[in-house]
C-alpha cells in the first residue's frame, strides 16, 4: 500500500539554507544540494524548499539552486516562497522542480490555482495554507507568516482549493509552528476530512511521536518538519523505524 | 557516441529524466528533442509526460511527433513514463481524444468515491507517493530490483490493459492497478523512475543497458 511521507524542509534566502543545519560532518551548513543529498540518503520522501529571500533581486538564485540540487537528487522536490504568477510555477518546474508551493498570492488570487492547474497539471500545484484557530473548532487563514487574518475559514479555503485544481495542501498551524508542541491534530484532521487530495501536516513537530501522531490521528497523508531533522536530534530513518514499529506504512 | 532521445511535446518535467539518465548512462549522448529525424537516428527512447492525457496527445500530433513516436516504438528499445505510459494505449476517460492505440486498453480514472484503506479511512487521488510495484514476471528492466519495491507515483488516472499478458508490474490502491506494461521493446511504467532514488536510478540503468 501507499506509504506515508516524511518530508524535511528547508529554509532557503539567496541561495543559502538558513536556520543552521547541524549534521555531523557536513562540510557547509548552507548548501541546499549538500543538505538535500544527505536527506536523500537518509530516506527522505520528498524535500521541500521554501524560498524566504527578501529582495526581489535574488529571486532568480533559487532556480539554479533547484537545478543543481535536481541534477543529484532524485527524490520530488517542491519549492515555495514568492510565487506569484503562473509564469514563476513554470520557470520553478523547468528548473527540475516536481512540485510549486503557493501560499500568499493564491489567497490574494484564487483563479492563480486554477490558472496554473490547467497550464501545468494539478500535480504540479501545492496550496500552503496557513491557519490559526481563531475558535474552538474553527481555524482561520492568515498571510505573511501568521500576521494577517484573512478572516477566511481554512476548511472552506482547503475545499475551494481542491475544487480550482491544487493537487496538494501544505497546512501549517500558525499556533504551533516553532513550538515543538506537535501539530494542530484538530485542524489537521478537519482539513484531510475535508478534502480528497493528499495533505501534509506542518508546524509543531517536537518528537517522533508528534510525526506518528499527525498520520493516525491528523490522516496526514504527509508529515513535514524542519528543526528535529536539521538539528541532528533524529533521522529520517529513525522517523521512519519509529513510525513503523506503530503499525504505519513508511518506505525503509 | 550512442545516443537516447527524450521526446519533447512541451509536457512535463523533462528536466528530470534528463538528468537521472545523464547520471546512470554518462556514456550516451542525451538529447531533448522535439525533431522527429532526430528521433529516427536514435539508439533510445524515452516518452515521459505530466498532466492530462488528451492534453499530451494533442501536443503531440501538433508537433507533428506521433508518428515517429509510434515508429521508434516498433523499432528500438522505448521507455514510457506516466503520461508516456498512458498514451500507448487506445483511449482515456479523461477526454475525447485517442491515443496512439498502440496497446490495446483504456485509460481510467480512480474511483474515488469507492475507495477505502483497511480502516474504512477514504484514499486520496490523486495517488501520490511511494507505493509498491509487484513484477508480474522477470524483466531485464526489473533486474536487481526487490519484488514490492517502492517507487514515487503521482497520477489520477491509470492504464486497463485489454490483454493481461502485457502486464509487468502492479500496484495496489484500492484495487489492483498496472503499473507497468511490456511488449518485446517497450517497457513502459506508471511510476517515475526519474524520482524514485536508487531504485529508479537501477530500473533507468537497466533501461539503458536492455538489449531487447
Amino acid at each position: 500500500m501507499l506509504a506515508k511521507r516524511i518530508i524535511p524542509c528547508l529554509d532557503v534566502k539567496a541561495g543559502r539554507v538558513v536556520k543552521g543545519v547541524n549534521f555531523v560532518s557536513l562540510r557547509d551548513a548552507g548548501d541546499p544540494v549538500e543538505i538535500a543529498r544527505r536527506y536523500d540518503e537518509q530516506g527522505a520522501d520528498e524535500i521541500t524548499f521554501l524560498d524566504i529571500t527578501a529582495s526581489s533581486d535574488d529571486r532568480d538564485i533559487i532556480l539554479h539552486i533547484v537545478e543543481a540540487v535536481a541534477s543529484e537528487v532524485f527524490i520530488p522536490l517542491t519549492v515555495g516562497g514568492g510565487v506569484r504568477k503562473v509564469e514563476d510555477v513554470r520557470r520553478l518546474l523547468n528548473a527540475g522542480a516536481d512540485k510549486v508551493g503557493m501560499n500568499t498570492a493564491a489567497v490574494q488570487n484564487p483563479q492563480l490555482v486554477a490558472d496554473a492547474a490547467a497550464k501545468v497539471g494539478s500535480q504540479c500545484i501545492v496550496v500552503a495554507i496557513d491557519a490559526k484557530q481563531t475558535s474552538p473548532g474553527k481555524w482561520e487563514v492568515f498571510t505573511h507568516g501568521g500576521r494577517n487574518n484573512m478572516h477566511i475559514d481554512a476548511i472552506d479555503w482547503a475545499r475551494q482549493v481542491a475544487a480550482l485544481g491544487a493537487g496538494e495542501i501544505l497546512l501549517t498551524s500558525m499556533d504551533r509552528d516553532g513550538t515543538k508542541n506537535g501539530f494542530d491534530l484538530g485542524l489537521t484532521r478537519a482539513v484531510a476530512d475535508a478534502v480528497a487530495i493528499p495533505v501534509i501536516a506542518s508546524g509543531g513537530v517536537g518528537n517522533l511521536q508528534h510525526l506518528a501522531d499527525g498520520v493516525t490521528q491528523g490522516r496526514a497523508d504527509a508529515v513535514l518538519a524542519a528543526s528535529i531533522f536539521h538539528y541532528g536530534e533524529y533521522t529520517v530513518r529513525q522517523a521512519k523505524e519509529f513510525m513503523r514499529a506503530q503499525g504505519i506504512e513508511v518506505r525503509l | 557516441m550512442k545516443t537516447v532521445a527524450i521526446v519533447d511535446y512541451g509536457m512535463g518535467n523533462l528536466r528530470s529524466v534528463a538528468k537521472a539518465i545523464e547520471h546512470v548512462a554518462p556514456d550516451h549522448q542525451v538529447i531533448v528533442t522535439a525533431d522527429p529525424a532526430v528521433l529516427a537516428a536514435a539508439g533510445r527512447i524515452i516518452v515521459p509526460g505530466q498532466g492530462a492525457m488528451p492534453d499530451c496527445m494533442r501536443e503531440l500530433k501538433a508537433c507533428g511527433l506521433a508518428e515517429a513516436v509510434v515508429t521508434a516504438a516498433a523499432t528500438k528499445p522505448f521507455l514510457g513514463i506516466c503520461i508516456g505510459l498512458q498514451m500507448l494505449f487506445e483511449h482515456s476517460d479523461e477526454g475525447a481524444v485517442a491515443g496512439l492505440g498502440i496497446f490495446p486498453g483504456q485509460v481510467r480514472r480512480f474511483p474515488s468515491d469507492a475507495m477505502h484503506d483497511a480502516a474504512g479511512v477514504p484514499l486520496k487521488v490523486p495517488h501520490m507517493g511511494w507505493n509498491e510495484v509487484w513484477q508480474a514476471a522477470a524483466h531485464p528492466l526489473w533486474k536487481g530490483i526487490a519484488d514490492g519495491e517502492r517507487f514515487y507515483f503521482v497520477h489520477s488516472y491509470y492504464v486497463e490493459p485489454a490483454t493481461p499478458d502485457l502486464i509487468a508490474g502492479s500496484t495496489l490502491y484500492g484495487p489492483a492497478f498496472t503499473s507497468a506494461v511490456a511488449r518485446a521493446n517497450i517497457f513502459a511504467v506508471q511510476f517515475h523512475p526519474e524520482k524514485s532514488a536508487a531504485v529508479g536510478l537501477r530500473l533507468l540503468d537497466n533501461f539503458m543497458h536492455w538489449q531487447p
